[in-house]
């Protein structure tokens, strides 16, 4: 079954990308890739910026509505996704657990809605 | 037996075992679960009439298969294409004619107590799906609406079909946290199938067996799980007395009461062993020590008394480590055998009054009854067990309950 595993970051990880900590952020998401690719299960994803650069539009009675910030303006904030094909959910927690950012921030699993081809 | 009769019960034999089977493939419970109700529907018009197939469980299963093919043509749902279903279920047929196929029905409910699904759910859940109770069984026993635990078991079903849960028996390590709500539902099972001794509703009957056979399974697959071999020592001490529990006239017969004579040697010494094989763990758990409780009372088959002092003791234990309520009312029992009735009788009145929830729980008002009828408080004891028969459904225990009462 596909999986996305959702990172969900604090503040706190998202100052880590740019401070002294970046290497060891960015080195830990290079390793986790590295090991979803090696075990063959990896099938795609994104990281993203952080949430100050995001913007939410809504179409409302036709009318467009932009405004500032992310979707929902929780303590943690979507930090990127890796899609992941493995035969559970047991085997998509395994790799959940094991995603950088588990520890301090939260990592959300969600089999993916099969689309026909 | 009548051929209804007998269709009726080869059908519940056969459910936990055929649904498990259906449902490992596809994961979808919910569409196992129609397909098999739809299967036994046609067996119990079909047998009676032309009598029982040579083999039942055969008969249900191509039944079901047929239905289960039937909707996934129907529904043609882009995750399951039709093809991969009937693949599917190609394999569980081999896997139905194989002999000693390995019993899926653990792994069933280790998906049910699977962490991602709702904890208060995962006992009902097993319930219904292993052993087929209905939704409105599983709510009046978790004392819930029946409307809501409905809905939550949907829930429950559409969550193991789209998270993708899987239906092996977990990893040890993985176990540990499965392990007690798929030993309460066993547990829960036992006690449901206990409550009708006589076997008079077709729901219930072999659901103690059924429960102690799943026991039996769940040891031999979690070996040295101090906490499964307690639940299987625990439910053995309670099957050893099922002779004993009702007279010849079908009577109840409350444990102080029961010969002992006529308790089942074999089972206490496999339960006494199990408890035993238990405690080399050194990881006491609730199912260890009410294990350890019945077996204190088993020692009155052998010394004529049972020993109250560790009664006492275990209660105490398992009041301190559970907070149940009904562990503390036993506690209270327990004081009343040793101590008096006086002494009884304060403790039950506290833990009623720490515990409101106990004022309607039949044996809180028939320990009562019992104790004032003791202390010839004769009014009190009357309207107590007048609350006692008003809270049992056992037409046994009615009985029992009303000629106590016309004794004092």
């Amino acid at each position: 079954m596909k999986y996305a595993i959702i990172v969900y970051e604090s503040a706190d990880d998202f100052a880590a990308r740019e401070d002294a900590r970046a290497k060891t952020y960015w080195d830990g998401h290079g390793a986790y890739f590295g090991a979803l690719q090696a075990a063959g299960v990896f099938t795609g994803g994104a990281g993203l910026m952080p949430p100050h650069a995001a913007t939410t539009v809504r179409l409302r009675g036709g009318a467009r509505q932009v405004v500032d910030g992310p979707y929902a303006d929780i303590k943690e904030q979507l930090g990127g996704f890796y899609l992941i094909d493995v035969e559970n959910l047991d085997a998509a927690l395994a790799w959940a657990e094991k995603c950088p950012g588990a520890s301090t921030g939260a990592i959300e699993v969600r089999p993916l809605v099969e689309m026909n081809q | 037996m009548n051929a209804a009769a007998a269709a009726e019960r080869v059908a519940r034999e056969s459910y936990g075992r055929l649904l498990a089977l259906l449902a490992a493939r596809t994961r979808d419970v919910a569409a196992a679960e129609d397909a098999l109700a739809e299967a036994f529907a046609a067996a119990l018009s079909a047998w009676p009439r032309g009598g029982l197939p040579d083999n039942p469980e055969a008969w249900l299963f191509a039944a079901a298969k047929r239905k289960l093919i039937d909707a996934a043509r129907r529904r043609k749902t882009a995750s399951e294409g039709e093809q991969q279903i009937m693949l599917g279920i190609e394999e569980l047929e081999a896997e139905m004619s194989a002999r000693d196929a390995p019993d899926k029905r653990l792994g069933l409910m280790f998906a049910c107590a699977h962490p991602a699904i709702e904890e208060s759910v995962r006992t009902p859940l097993m319930l219904q799906v292993v052993l087929g109770f209905s939704a409105e069984r599983t709510a009046s026993a978790f004392l819930v609406e029946p409307s809501a635990m409905g809905q939550r078991l949907v829930r429950a079903k559409k969550k193991i079909r789209d998270a993708g849960i899987g239906f092996e028996v977990p990893e040890p390590d993985a176990w540990r946290a499965r392990l007690g709500a798929v030993l309460d539902a066993i547990y829960a099972a036992y006690t449901s199938g206990w409550s009708d001794p006589l076997g008079a509703d077709p729901e219930r009957r072999g659901l103690a067996e059924e429960a102690v056979w799943l026991a039996r399974v769940l040891v031999s697959q979690v070996r040295d799980e101090p906490e499964a071999l307690g639940l299987l020592s625990l439910m053995l001490h309670l099957e050893a007395r099922r002779p004993a529990r009702r007279d010849r006239d079908g009577r109840f017969v409350p444990l102080d009461e029961q010969d002992v004579s006529l308790w089942t040697r074999e089972s206490m010494l496999e339960a006494e062993a199990a408890l035993r094989a238990a405690s080399l763990a050194k990881r006491p758990g609730r199912y260890q020590l009410e294990a350890a409780i019945q077996s204190a009372h088993a020692t009155r088959a052998w010394r004529g008394e049972a020993d109250w002092d560790a009664i006492v003791l275990l209660y105490g234990a398992l009041s301190e480590l559970t907070g149940s309520p009904v562990a503390r009312l036993n506690a209270a029992a327990a004081i009343a055998r040793r101590d008096g009735p006086e002494r009884g009788l304060a403790a039950a009145e506290e833990v009623a009054r720490l515990h409101p929830v106990l004022n309607d729980y039949q044996p809180y008002w028939a320990l009562r009854a019992d104790l004032c009828a003791r202390l010839g408080r004769a009014e009190a004891a009357r309207a107590a067990y007048a609350e006692a028969i008003a809270r049992e459904d056992d037409a046994a225990v009615v009985r029992f309950l009303i000629e106590r009462r016309e004794k004092i």
